[in-house]
C-alpha cells in the first residue's frame, strides 16, 4: 500500500530523517512511534506531499507518489485548525471539494457523519463558537469525509476527553474494517498495543525498529516467566532449572517468583520441577511491553 | 486548476458576504454625494452676500462721488465725516464698511475698512466699479467719445485654454485634469495598500489558525496563494465597479440638485466631461490589476513569514517604500510636471509605475511607447514578484516560532522543494 524507501530530509540546522524505509500493508493500522522531535511529522508531511524529501522515494499502491494520490489520502495534522469565522458545514464541504468531491456528494456524506456523531445542529455554527473538543470532532470528520484509502493521523487522541477519544477510536477501527489503511503517529505507547498491527520506531531521525507488533514483542522474549504458587514458601538449592530473579509473598499464603530459565530448559521443566513440591496457581511468560521495548531501544542508542 | 477556482470562490464569497463590505459599497458614494453637496452649497453661499452691506465713501479725490452705483446687497453712501469719526462708527455694525479714496488714488492705495474682513464679493465689486470709473475718466480726459466707449464696454472676454495636439484642438482644462490626476494617484495607492494588506491578513489567518497544513495537503502552496490573490483582487474590482457606478449616479444627482446653469460647479462638471474617462478608467484598471498582483504577492510572502500581524512591520516598510515615495512625489511635484524625466522614469519602473503613471495619464501626454513599455514591464514585474514570493511562501507557511529576517527569507528562497 505505502512503501517508503530510503527517505532523507535535511533541514538547515538538523537532519529530520536519515535513510528511513518502511512498508505499510493494505488494511493495516500502522503506528509511527517516537519521542517528540524524532522526525515523525517530517515523514508524515512527505507522505502528504507537503514537503519533498532530499532523496528517497515514496510509492503509493505501487505507483510513485504524485498529485493524483492526494485525493486518496486523508490527513489530520497534529496542530489542529480550521477557519474560525467560517460556518462549519460550509467549511467541511469546502475541504472535501478540495479533495475532489462534488458539492452534492460532500453534502450527502457530511449529513451522514453529522448524524452519526451527533453533530446535526452544528451545521450553521462557526468554528469559533465550538469548544475545543467539538472542533476536534469536526476536524476528524473533515479528514475522513472523502473516504480516503489511507488515513494519516498525527497524534489523533491528543485534545480529546476520554469519552470522545473512545468514540474516535471506534470510528477509526470501523473505517479500518471497511478497508481503510491507517497510519498514525503517537508517543503514547499504551494506545499502540491496543490498536496497531504494525509499528515503526523512529528516534533522532533514524528508524530503529519496525515490524508487526506481535512479532516484535515475541522477538523480545527473554525466557522470563512469572509463577504463582500457594503453600509453604519454597527454598531453592541451585539445582532447579531456572534462576530466581525476584520473589514476592502475597496474601493467602501465595508466592510469586519471577524467574529466568537456565540451560536448555523450557517452561515444562519448570512445572515438572515445581509440581511435586507445591500447588501452582499460574505460570505466565513475561513479554516486554512496547513501552519497555521503546525505552530500552532509545536508551541503547543514547 | 479546478482547485484554484474553488479557492478563489471561497476567498471571494467570504469577503463579499461580510457586512463591512456591503456597508463600504454604499458609504463611499454617499460620502462623495455629501461632499459634492457641501462644496456646492459653500460655493453658492460665498458667491452671494447674505445681508445688505453699506459702504461709506470718503472721496478725497472727488472723482468717484455719486458714480458708484448700488448693486444687490451693496449700498454706497458718501459721507462728510472725518476718517477718525467714520472709523469709530464701524465698531457698532458688522455690515458697515468705509471706503477711503485718497486724492492721489493712482499713486496711494485705496483702502477699505470694516469690523471684519470684508467679503471677497464686496472688494471685487468695489474694485470693478472704481476701475471702470477711473478708466472712463482717463479716456474722457484723452477725448475719447463716451458713446463709443459704451459700445466697447459690452465686450466680455473669458479665456479657455486650448491644447493643440495631433488629433485636433481640445480643451486643456488644467485645473480639473490635475485634480483627476491626483485623485487617481491617491485612489490606486490606497487600493494597492488596502487589498494587499487583505491578502497578507488572510495568509496570517491561515497560518495562525493552523488550517494551512490541512489545505496544503490538498493543494499546492502556490495554488493557495494564487487563489487567495485572485479572490481578493476580484473583491477589489467588485468594490470599484460598485463605487464607480454609484458615484456616477451620485454626482449626477448632486449636479442637478445643487447647480444652477451659471454656477462655477456646473462649469467644473462640464470641464470634467471633456476628460477621456474611458481611457483613464482602462489604464486605471490595468495598473490596479498588475500593480495589485505585483504587490499582493509580496504581501503574501510577508504574511507567510510571520506568526502575527504585529511582526509584519520590519518587512512592510521596505516593500511599501517605493509606493509611498511615488505617492508623496505625485501629490506634491509630479502633477505639476507630468512629462518631466523624473515622472517618465517613475512611470516606467514597475514598482512605482501604478501611481506615477496614473498621475500622468489624465494629462494625456504619455507617449505610446512609454505606455507600452511601462505596461509590459508591469507584467514582467508581477510575474517576477509572484515567482519570488511563491518560493518564500511555500517555506514560510510551515515555519512557526522562528523569528524571520531578510537573511532567513533569502535562505527560504533557495530551499529545494
Amino acid at each position: 500500500m505505502l512503501s517508503i524507501r530510503n527517505i532523507v530530509k535535511q533541514y538547515a540546522g538538523h537532519r529530520a530523517l536519515s535513510d528511513v524505509s518502511l512498508e505499510v500493508e493494505k488494511g493495516q493500522i500502522y503506528g509511527l512511534l517516537g519521542p517528540n522531535g524524532a522526525g515523525k511529522t517530517s515523514l508524515i508531511r512527505i507522505i502528504n506531499q507537503i514537503t519533498a524529501p532530499d532523496s528517497g522515494e515514496v510509492y503509493f499502491n505501487g505507483q510513485k507518489l504524485n498529485q493524483n494520490h492526494i485525493e486518496r489520502i486523508g490527513y489530520l495534522p497534529e496542530e489542529r485548525g480550521l477557519y474560525k469565522k467560517m460556518e462549519i458545514g460550509e467549511q467541511m464541504i469546502y475541504l472535501a471539494r478540495l479533495k475532489g468531491l462534488s458539492r452534492a456528494e460532500a453534502t450527502q456524506r457530511l449529513k451522514f457523519w453529522f448524524d452519526k456523531l451527533g453533530m446535526e445542529t452544528w451545521w450553521k455554527k462557526k468554528i469559533e463558537e465550538l469548544s475545543k473538543g467539538m472542533q476536534q470532532k469536526a476536524q476528524f470528520v473533515a479528514t475522513v469525509l472523502h473516504e480516503p484509502d489511507l488515513i494519516i493521523l498525527d497524534e489523533p487522541f491528543s485534545g480529546f476527553d476520554p469519552v470522545n477519544a473512545e468514540i474516535i477510536k471506534d470510528e477509526i477501527l470501523e473505517l479500518n474494517r471497511k478497508g481503510a489503511t491507517i497510519l498514525f503517529s503517537t508517543h503514547r505507547m499504551e494506545s499502540v498495543e491496543e490498536l496497531c498491527d504494525a509499528i515503526a520506531l523512529i528516534h533522532k531521525s533514524h528508524k530503529i525498529l519496525d515490524g508487526k507488533v506481535k512479532a516484535i514483542r515475541r522477538s523480545y522474549r527473554n525466557d522470563t516467566y512469572l509463577v504463582e504458587y500457594a503453600g509453604e514458601k519454597l527454598s531453592f538449592d541451585g539445582n532447579q532449572p531456572f534462576d530466581v530473579v525476584s520473589e514476592l509473598t502475597g496474601d493467602d499464603n501465595t508466592h510469586t517468583i519471577r524467574l529466568k530459565l537456565n540451560g536448555n530448559n523450557t517452561s515444562n521443566d519448570v512445572l515438572q520441577y515445581l509440581i511435586p513440591q507445591t500447588r501452582i496457581n499460574m505460570l505466565q511468560e513475561v513479554i516486554p511491553s512496547m513501552n519497555e521495548i521503546f525505552i530500552e531501544k532509545v536508551n541503547l542508542i543514547a | 486548476m479546478n482547485k484554484v477556482l474553488l479557492i478563489i470562490q471561497r476567498e471571494y464569497i467570504t469577503r463579499v458576504r461580510k457586512k463591512s463590505f456591503i456597508i463600504m459599497i454604499f458609504v463611499v458614494p454617499l460620502l462623495i454625494l455629501g461632499m459634492t453637496g457641501i462644496i456646492a452649497l459653500v460655493a453658492k453661499n460665498t458667491s452671494e452676500l447674505s445681508s445688505e452691506q453699506v459702504v461709506n465713501v470718503i472721496d478725497q479725490s472727488n472723482v468717484f462721488a455719486g458714480k458708484l452705483h448700488n448693486v444687490k446687497n451693496i449700498k454706497f453712501q458718501p459721507t462728510k465725516q472725518s476718517l477718525e469719526e467714520a472709523k469709530a462708527g464701524l465698531q457698532g455694525n458688522e455690515d458697515l464698511s468705509l471706503l477711503l479714496i485718497p486724492a492721489n488714488y493712482t499713486k496711494v492705495p485705496v483702502q477699505i475698512f470694516s469690523k471684519k474682513k470684508p467679503s471677497f464679493k464686496l472688494t471685487q465689486e468695489v474694485e470693478n466699479q472704481m476701475n471702470t470709473i477711473a478708466t472712463t475718466k482717463s479716456m474722457v480726459e484723452h477725448h475719447i467719445d463716451t458713446a463709443f466707449l459704451n459700445t466697447i464696454k459690452k465686450n466680455k472676454i473669458s479665456i479657455s485654454a486650448m491644447e493643440v495636439t495631433a488629433t485636433g484642438t481640445k480643451d486643456a482644462n488644467v485645473g480639473p485634469t490635475m485634480l483627476v490626476g491626483i485623485a487617481c494617484a491617491i485612489f490606486i495607492y490606497l487600493a494597492l495598500f488596502i487589498y494587499g494588506a487583505q491578502v497578507m491578513r488572510g495568509v496570517i489567518e491561515e497560518k495562525t489558525s493552523r488550517i494551512i497544513e490541512v489545505i496544503i495537503s490538498s493543494v499546492k502552496p502556490f495554488q493557495l496563494m494564487l487563489g487567495k490573490i485572485i479572490g481578493v483582487g476580484l473583491v477589489g474590482l467588485t468594490q470599484f465597479t460598485a463605487w464607480i457606478v454609484l458615484s456616477i449616479i451620485a454626482t449626477k444627482i448632486a449636479g442637478q440638485a445643487f447647480s444652477s446653469p451659471q454656477s462655477p460647479m456646473m462649469g467644473a462638471l462640464a470641464v470634467l466631461q471633456t476628460i477621456p474617462f474611458g481611457y483613464i478608467l482602462g489604464c486605471f484598471l490595468f495598473y490596479f490589476i498588475t500593480g495589485y498582483l505585483l504587490y499582493s504577492a509580496l504581501f503574501a510572502a510577508v504574511g507567510s513569514a510571520v506568526d502575527s500581524e504585529t511582526e509584519t512591520q520590519q518587512f512592510m516598510f521596505p516593500i511599501t517604500l517605493p509606493l509611498l515615495f511615488t505617492y508623496i512625489l505625485s501629490v506634491s511635484v509630479l502633477f505639476q510636471a507630468p512629462d518631466s524625466p523624473l515622472a517618465v522614469w517613475l512611470s516606467i519602473i514597475p514598482f512605482t509605475a501604478p501611481v506615477a503613471m496614473m498621475v500622468r495619464i489624465p494629462f494625456g501626454g504619455v507617449a505610446v511607447w512609454q505606455l507600452a513599455l511601462s505596461m509590459s514591464l508591469m507584467v514582467i514585474g508581477f510575474l517576477f514578484t509572484t515567482y519570488v514570493a511563491a518560493r518564500i511562501y511555500r517555506v514560510g507557511i510551515l515555519m512557526y516560532g522562528k523569528k524571520a529576517s531578510f537573511k532567513e527569507l533569502a535562505k527560504w528562497f533557495f530551499y529545494k522543494e
